[in-house]
């Protein structure tokens, strides 16, 4: 009876050795996996968010303080066309006899184009700014830099850089809610800092 | 005059600064925008608009680097993405 009993329990032990082997070599080669990849793209929160905070600086010290101060609050710029045609003057409805236009800067999001007056969304402008040497394995800029550098390619040379971008209708990358959304929030901003500049001024008048 | 590059997990760092009046420095910074624009960089001095709103100017020669310029900013070319 107990040399039975043995027979079975190495036959069961054997058996399951079979079956749970291949699976836990498995889960070892993952495990090992997992832990090249972590060491391979070094990546450290800390040396992220030291750049954010310089690339900040340096956004801060380039534009507008207007342009900053949005950025700050709302997560994104303004930044008005500069084509001296744009839209055709009377053209159509939508276009509203030549309405000046502007785009939304996001970091690392398209940049959004839309018509002010009407807060309709024109297009989204999808371009990169890749740094193919790839200091610390990454070739994304900071934030804030992503951010300056649209800014400085859309006022500086806009035809060059929206050549460049490929474009989409609105609502591929950037939900078209959220960006009106945002619209609606850049209004509600000016409202208030516009506000805030009266009291300051009729302040200092009294 | 200090050029500046914008550098991924870094931020802008400084490639190098002098006096463009200064005929050493001019050299040493033709020789840093020329590697700069050679490497694929594009080159932008942000300045103010006569109506006293701040832009930039993206310069392809350091001929274009207006004389009172403070910074020269290198940055990644654009490329269409998505």
């Amino acid at each position: 009876m107990l040399l039975a009993l043995c027979a079975t329990t190495i036959v069961i032990v054997a058996l399951m050795w079979e079956v749970c082997m291949p699976r836990i070599e498995e889960e070892l080669d993952k495990r090992r996996a997992r832990r090249a990849h972590v060491a391979g793209v070094g990546f450290d929160p800390g040396r992220e968010r030291r750049a954010e905070q310089r690339a900040r600086q340096l956004l801060k010290s380039c534009v507008n303080e207007e342009e900053w101060a949005m950025y700050r609050d709302l997560g994104f710029i303004r930044v008005w066309g500069r084509n001296a045609d744009g839209p055709e003057r009377g053209g159509t409805d939508r276009t509203l006899g030549g309405a000046p236009y502007a785009y939304l800067v996001y970091p690392h999001k398209p940049i959004v184009s839309f018509l002010p007056q009407t807060r309709q969304l024109l297009s989204e402008y999808c371009v990169e700014f890749p740094d193919e040497t790839r200091p610390y394995g990454s070739a994304r800029l900071p934030d804030s830099d992503d951010v300056l550098a649209k800014w400085m390619a859309l006022t500086g040379d806009e035809r060059r850089l929206i050549a460049t971008a490929n474009m989409h209708l609105p609502g591929r990358q950037v939900d078209p809610k959220q960006a009106r959304r945002d619209l609606w929030r850049l209004s509600e901003w000016e409202r208030a800092r516009l506000a805030k500049d009266r009291r300051s001024a009729s302040g200092a008048q009294a | 005059m200090k050029f500046l590059r914008m550098k991924p997990g870094h931020g802008e760092v400084l490639l190098t600064e002098g006096d463009p009046a200064v005929r050493a420095d001019e050299e040493r910074l033709v020789a840093a925008f020329c590697e700069q624009l050679d490497a694929g960089m594009w080159a932008a001095v942000p300045e103010r608009a006569p109506s006293g709103r701040r832009q930039a100017k993206m310069v392809k020669q350091f001929s274009e680097i207006p004389t009172d310029a403070e910074r020269v900013i290198f940055f990644p070319r654009a490329a269409g993405g998505c």
